[in-house]
């Protein structure tokens, strides 16, 4: 059986790890314009907002569905623990998703109950990225399993370590709505967007502080990995390339260039997660489950991967191809509707 | 009954979600499908009314498709926060096909959504017309893998079982199971006659208004020339289908029937209340031999009765005995709109008979009724299994949830629902009663982006939103 002899689990580990980043960057900056746009200056303001992100929201929300099954097919085992394990935060998360999401059309509908949508579209968007937080923080603290399932209370997942994780999440989401703000808008809206944008990175660079001298205390198992030769190599560089990516975010922000602060803000995001890989890697039920434990057949790897691997160019094709239908400076105007 | 507590409220909590999810594939499926055909119209005949038409059902169509992403993002997280047992058990089955559904048709759908949307004014009309059809054929990928899997956990292939988990054996008999292709087929007609019947009843209530009669004749005989062929092929389709589940799941077919004892000859129950205790009906009112007739095509045609499966074996029968009746009365009321229709239209008084086009407009619930009254018959039809004959529905819950746990989300999502469905219908009422001529007569918007606007007609604002800056 050659087919026993062939692992795709290095592959699927890849491009798990890379569709969850790429849910993270799209879904993330939208979920900070809609943390954003209850402090928008003026009700004008809170509609351009509104209207950079209308076209590509929901393309952008596609990468959670497509992440939760890719996982549910590559890795079960790794879907049938967590996603129980985090009960509470995914509900909490889809909820708050789902007012978030019916406010882009609900808004518009009628100025009478449009007070309230903006309202469920902010504090929407920032419920489901706290609830991510929360999730991210669970799963770096880790679960309790007993054979194949999570044997813990449904309320694990609630300890301080998340609920910073939540807050840093938050603020991190933010800096990156922030970012494409400034390459949105111009402006007044646009300088706002770049004050607010600081204030972020200052909370967020805070956040991965905490999180660098907290989580070594709280597991030991990433203590021991950050102290052992040779993943001390990989360890601090990142460390110190985040560090300084923190920095030129801040420059950048200050600077008059329109696309940068968003194309840095995913600097500092990718260097954060290879930071959280490394050191949980080659865990994906963390402490307890490798990903090639957790993995799905290898004929149902091998089926998906075929696909995949000519499905993702193509969605990346012509997702590029809406952002560039729709690129350029959004300004104010009278509807939702073909002029965005 | 504690351990029993997490499962019941589970399924209640899986049924509401699906249940208000459905009813937004079974209208965008189909209205994909006519706008894109209305684009197509537009596009070669260069009538304008047919763009009208488009617009106003684009609008429409937004707000249904935003309820519908959001309501199926809910959809795939509740086999991992509800049935993580299930999920364990038969992922490397189904999960490839649940993940090849969002790689084909939801990237598809949600990036030509955009365009169609909101950028009549960036593209050019042939474009716009191809992000129609992108979208179109993006819902229909979507059918087929949502059915492909769940006609697996219904007739199950092509698999093996070691240690309790399924493990796929050939792939073609996973996906092409045998309930599949009638499950595909009978399903995507009633979404596409769902739309029709939509279309047309708001087309009736356009014509009726009088303000925008040629909108609402286009409406009206397009979806009466579309229900002309769907209907009828629904009826056999949904014929076949019913021969298929006998053939696979012949004690779905003896509740449908609240047949419980083996026999040939077999009568047709037009009404009775089945009584799952004493295994009889009560009230009944058969027709002879009708049963056999129609279950296989012959007059003496053997059904296996209810006490040929263990008790424990049997779905809940006055369930799928009542939901069965309602799905085919509502089809039976579809077909006489659609005769009576034709035979207006031959008379030349289609639009002139004020009771059939009040007949249209009572119509337009029609067939969310019988897709639900479908879908509660088939899945509660397959209990008490969730991959049938092989796991039950009891064995597949998450092992860890506590009653409250179920209680509390079921709670939360009634009353998400709860706001966000009506919220929605009213915006869809409001939309419909505006009309589709709002989109005429106004003004091109300024340039916006820094690019010229290209000269054609677009989406005016909202009439009625006067708060809008």
């Amino acid at each position: 059986m050659t087919e026993s002899t062939i692992s795709f689990v290095g592959i699927w580990s890849v491009i798990i790890a890379a569709g969850l980043f790429f849910y993270v960057l799209l879904d993330g900056f939208d979920l900070g314009v809609g943390i954003l746009h209850g402090f928008a200056p003026s009700t004008a303001d809170s509609d351009v907002m509104m209207k950079s992100i209308a076209p590509v929201w929901d393309g952008n929300e596609t990468w959670l569905v497509l992440g939760g099954v890719a996982l549910l097919a590559a890795f079960p085992l790794a879907f049938a623990i967590i996603i129980p394990a985090v009960y509470f935060p995914v509900l909490v998360m889809l909820l708050a998703l789902a007012f978030r999401g019916v406010a882009f059309e609900f808004r518009f509908q009628d100025p009478g109950s449009r007070a309230f949508w903006d309202r469920a579209f902010h504090y929407g968007s920032i419920v489901a990225t706290f609830a991510q937080g929360l999730v991210l923080g669970a799963f770096i603290q880790g679960f309790r399993v007993e054979g194949r399932q999570f044997a813990g209370g449904s309320f694990d997942f609630l300890t301080p370590f998340s609920v910073m994780i939540g807050l840093a999440l938050v603020f991190g989401y933010a800096l990156l709505g922030a970012g494409w703000l400034i390459m949105k808008t111009d402006g007044a809206l646009q300088a706002w967007a770049r004050r607010a944008g600081h204030l972020c990175l200052l909370a967020v660079f805070i956040g991965i502080v905490t999180v660098y001298v907290w989580t070594p205390l709280l597991e030991p198992t990433v203590a021991a990995r950050w102290k052992s030769w040779p993943d001390v190599l990989l360890v601090v560089p990142v460390a110190l390339l985040t560090f300084a990516a923190g920095v030129w975010e801040w420059r950048v922000l200050n600077s008059s260039k329109d696309a940068a602060p968003f194309a840095v803000a995913i600097v500092v995001f990718l260097l954060s997660y290879l930071g959280i890989a490394i050191s949980l890697w080659p865990m994906i039920v963390p402490y307890r489950f490798t990903f090639w434990e957790a993995a799905s057949s290898p004929s149902t790897q091998a089926f998906l991967l075929v696909g995949t691997l000519f499905m993702l160019p193509v969605i990346l094709m012509y997702s590029g191809w809406s952002y560039w239908v729709f690129r350029g400076k959004v300004r104010g105007g009278q509807s939702n509707y073909g002029e965005v | 009954m504690r351990s029993i507590d997490p499962l019941i409220l589970s399924r209640i909590q899986f049924a509401w979600v699906i249940a208000w999810h459905i009813l937004l594939p079974a209208f965008t499926v189909g209205m994909a499908s006519y706008i894109a055909v209305l684009e197509g119209l537009h596009v070669t005949t260069g009538r304008d009314v047919y763009l009208r038409v488009s617009n106003f059902w684009i609008r429409i169509f937004a707000v249904a498709f935003g309820m519908g992403v959001v309501t199926g993002v809910v959809m795939p997280f509740q086999f991992g926060t509800n049935w993580s047992r299930l999920s364990d058990s038969t992922a490397n089955v189904i999960g490839p096909l649940l993940a090849y559904e969002g790689l084909l048709a939801f990237f598809l759908e949600a990036s030509f959504l955009g365009v169609l949307l909101f950028g009549r004014k960036r593209v050019p009309p042939w474009v716009h017309f191809f992000a129609a059809v992108m979208v179109a054929v993006g819902t229909l990928f979507s059918s087929f893998w949502i059915l492909a899997t769940n006609s697996w956990m219904q007739t199950p292939a092509g698999y093996t079982i070691v240690d309790g988990r399924f493990y796929p054996t050939d792939w073609i008999e996973v996906i092409f199971t045998p309930s599949f292709p009638y499950r595909l087929a009978h399903t995507v007609l009633a979404f596409y006659i769902t739309s029709a019947l939509v279309v047309m009843g708001v087309g009736a209530y356009t014509v009726r208004r009088g303000r925008f009669p040629e909108e609402g004749r286009v409406m009206m005989t397009t979806a009466l020339s579309l229900l002309a062929v769907l209907v009828p092929l629904q009826l056999i389709a949904g014929d076949q289908h019913g021969l298929n589940t006998l053939r696979y799941q012949p004690a779905k077919i003896a509740a449908i029937e609240a047949r419980w004892d083996t026999t040939g000859t077999v009568p047709l129950t037009l009404f009775a209340l089945p009584d799952q205790a004493a295994e009889t009906n009560h009230y009944a009112f058969d027709v002879p031999y009708l049963g056999s007739l129609i279950l296989t095509h012959s007059l003496d045609g053997v059904i296996k009765g209810l006490k040929e499966f263990p008790p424990d074996e049997r779905p809940p029968v006055p369930i799928v005995f009542f939901a069965f009746r309602i799905m085919v009365g509502a089809g039976v009321l579809m077909f006489a709109l659609v005769v009576v229709g034709w035979v207006l239209r031959g008379l030349g008084r289609l639009f002139a008979s004020d009771w059939y086009l009040r007949a249209c407009q009572l119509a337009i619930p029609l067939g969310f009724i019988a897709v639900l009254a479908g879908w509660t018959t088939t899945e509660v039809g397959r209990q008490p299994w969730t991959v049938y004959g092989l796991l039950r529905t009891a064995d597949s819950v998450t092992p860890s949830l506590a009653a409250q746990d179920v209680l509390v989300s079921l709670a939360l999502y009634a009353v998400a629902y709860v706001v966000i469905y009506p919220t929605g219908f009213l915006f869809i009422l409001r939309l419909i009663r505006n009309g589709p001529g709002a989109n005429v007569a106004v003004p091109e918007t300024p340039v916006q982006a820094g690019r010229p606007a290209r000269p054609i007609h677009d989406l005016p604002p909202l009439p009625h939103t006067g708060g809008l800056p």
